[in-house]
């Protein structure tokens, strides 16, 4: 029986029994004995990842909302409206005015819709001749012409806007803020304001302008009355356009030379729907930040699953000497663990994606805004999940593979 | 993987002349063969546990391996059962020479030819008796279904038939350990290896384990056993007893 030691080992194979094997739906079931048998555990790790998802999804959600909801607000207010201001230097007689013939020459731009402006008018509004005049309640006074209301996007809360006929005559409309300050609800009441010694009678009262706020706390004269009873003048100092919405560049960048031939550098043109967007997006760094914080929760879910790992694989070291006694390849342990680490996370991934579009559905229905769930959101939950299930399984899962099997079974 | 071809393992067959046709078939009953083992554990100083074992167990037998505590029988069982590799020597199991192998190719040894039952049972908590026992077949590629038949029929064998959708937890120390036995036979190994599977049972319970284990190897099973139970050890066909990392003395008890 010498023979053994002395001759060289074969290289013939055939009593080596067939590799060890697992098969695709047996890796699901080992890989999730673990979690079963330890449910409560199994729920509190999963929690950390919920919670970390939850915040992503829902931050992604909300913030997808309102965005959705902002482009349909800012459609709906028109994103083809333009505002020209009057340069603020070059003022020799005082306040800063375009060209008297602005409007006219801006209509005559071939894509513009609409236009219309206002000029500063220097008087104050009361509700009646007794009030101490000066309590004007921050309310100005503006001359303008009918084409007013197209050119902003104003529509009546009562009566009707100034038309070619009442401009001449003592008529004025109040802008939204004004007519509450002034206690005045509807035309219907004929109610009569004082201007700077004359009674105007109120013939409309406007809706809040969204894209043109600061014409909320203003009232709107006719500018032939203005010009006769106030000395104010016929140019424009603000001037509002409407385009054909494909031309909108085209018209902005010829705006300021037509609106001011005389110092064409100087008028401001702006498209106001900006501004509001612009307001917006200074939310998203508070969005960054949300996204950062749900980011920190993951981490710290993953670590959390790590521990439980580490922790799994101690108490289980005998169960791991017993699989690889029925046949278990290191490669199969290294499985078990990493799928029990990626099916742990996946729980808390699912978990978290339920809760975040809750949120997500909670936050549209209170804000009264557009819902809507990005799919990729939801995906990169879950996505985000097994990526994190398996980084913190990784090094566990190793571990338990670098068990010699002698020493996995010996008794501790 | 050029790796593979090399680590291969001879058959005794083919290690034995060509010519001897006796020697071949002896070769052929031999389950396991030890030569010169030697065991040692690092540390300081390192820990000789086996010191030139030589073993041969032939197909059918029944061994019992007795000897002090500290003797090295749970090594020499954990070599037989290639959970751990030899410092020196060699060994062949059921024809192949096992240095040569790959961490995959033991496993692979291990799961089919070999079954293990362990002092404390080991039966894994979150499954009931039939999928314990099934867990024998799992790492060898086997269908579901068959893998409840047979761990149906190992129960059945074990005279656990109507415990088989037990947890381990509802069960008693005998019972877990005769589960544990049926999870070691469901394979149909070449050997069975047992570390004082009564080491946590009563004597009665012990006995009845040691009744099955019996019942295995009038069936045809190749059995060897560690036990410290001296009344046990006097049932065995063939003691081999330790001492110091040494086999003192072996004998064949005929009836
Ligand atoms: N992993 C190890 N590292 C270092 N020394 C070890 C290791 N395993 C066993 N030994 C030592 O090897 C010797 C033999 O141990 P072994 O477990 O084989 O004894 P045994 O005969 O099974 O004893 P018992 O009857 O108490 O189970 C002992 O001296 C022990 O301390
Ligand atoms: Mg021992």
């Amino acid at each position: 029986m010498t023979a053994l030691e002395t001759l060289e080992p074969s290289r013939g194979r055939g009593d080596l029994p067939r590799p060890s094997h697992l098969r695709p739906a047996d890796v699901l079931a080992v890989g999730s004995v673990g979690m079963r048998t330890r449910r409560l555990r199994t729920a509190l790790t999963a929690l950390g990842i919920a919670i970390g998802i939850a915040s992503l999804v829902a931050v992604m959600g909300i913030s997808s909302s309102s965005h959705k909801d902002l482009d349909a607000r800012l459609n709906a207010l028109g994103t083809n409206r333009l505002e020209v201001q009057a340069g603020q230097s070059f003022t020799p007689g005082g306040t800063p005015a375009l060209d008297n013939n602005a409007l006219a020459m801006i209509r005559r731009i071939g894509p513009v819709e609409a236009a219309s402006g206002i000029t500063t008018v220097s008087a104050t509004v009361l509700r009646n001749n007794f009030v101490n005049p000066s309590e004007t309640g921050g309310i100005s006074i503006d001359s303008t012409d009918q084409f007013f209301a197209q050119a902003t996007g104003a529509t009546m809360a009562s009566g009707q806007f100034l038309n070619a006929a009442n401009v001449n005559y003592p008529a004025i409309v109040l802008g939204a803020t004004s007519a509450s300050r002034l206690g005045i609800r509807s035309v219907n009441q004929h109610a009569r304001v004082y201007v700077s010694g004359h009674f105007f009678a109120v013939v409309g009262i406007l809706k809040p302008i969204p894209l043109f706020p600061n014409l909320d706390t203003a009232a709107f004269i006719g500018r032939p009355v203005a010009a006769t009873l106030f000395a104010t003048s016929l140019a424009p100092d603000t001037a509002f356009v409407v385009t054909v919405p494909a031309q909108l560049d085209t018209v902005r960048s010829v705006l300021a030379a037509t609106a001011d031939p005389a110092a064409p550098g100087e008028a401001a043109v702006t498209r106001p729907s900006d501004a509001i967007a612009a307001k917006q997006a200074v939310d998203t760094s508070l969005t960054a930040l949300l996204l950062g914080l749900g980011g920190v929760a993951l981490v710290v879910g993953g670590i959390g699953i790590a521990n439980v790992m580490v922790i799994s694989v101690l108490e289980r070291r005998t169960e791991i000497g017993v699989r690889r006694a029925l046949g278990a390849t290191k490669r199969h342990v290294r499985l078990q663990f990493l799928v029990e680490a990626v099916l742990l996370s996946l729980l808390g991934g699912i978990l978290g994606v339920v809760l975040g579009v809750g949120v997500t559905i909670g936050y549209a229905h209170v804000q009264d805004i557009k819902l809507s769930i990005p799919a990729l959101a939801a995906a990169a939950g879950l996505g985000a999940a097994i990526v994190v299930g398996a980084l913190a399984g990784i090094s566990p899962a190793s571990r338990a593979a670098r068990l010699a099997p002698a020493d996995a079974i010996r008794p501790l | 993987m050029s790796g593979e071809a090399q680590a291969s393992g001879a058959t005794i067959s083919e290690l034995a002349a060509p010519d001897e046709v006796g020697a071949r078939d002896t070769a052929r009953s031999t389950v396991l063969e030890l030569r010169d083992v030697v065991k040692e554990y690092a540390g300081t100083p390192p820990v000789r546990a086996l010191d030139g074992v030589d073993l041969s167990v032939r197909r059918g037998e029944m061994v019992g391996i007795v000897g002090p505590s500290g003797s090295g029988k749970s090594t020499l069982l954990n070599l037989l059962g290639l959970l751990d590799r030899p410092t020196e020597g060699t060994i062949a199991l059921d024809g192949v020479l096992v240095a040569g192998l790959r961490d995959r190719q033991l496993s692979a040894l291990r799961g089919r030819r070999i079954g293990f039952i362990f002092q404390t049972f080991n039966l894994i908590d979150g499954l009931d008796g039939v999928e314990n026992v099934a867990l024998g077949l799992t790492y060898a590629g086997v269908r579901a279904s068959e893998r409840r038949r047979r761990a149906t029929e190992a129960l059945d064998r074990v005279g656990l038939a109507h415990r088989a959708t037990h947890r381990p937890s509802q069960l008693s120390g005998g019972e877990r350990q005769r589960v544990a036995i049926a999870r070691a036979i469901v394979t149909d190994p070449a050997l069975v290896l047992a570390d004082e599977p009564t080491g946590n049972l009563d004597t009665r319970t012990g006995d009845t384990i040691i009744e099955t284990l019996s019942e295995l190897h009038a069936d045809g099973s190749t059995i060897v056993l560690i036990t410290h139970d001296t009344a046990i050890a006097q049932r065995m066909p063939r003691r081999v007893t330790m001492r110091d990392g040494r086999i003192e003395s072996d004998e064949v008890v005929s009836r």
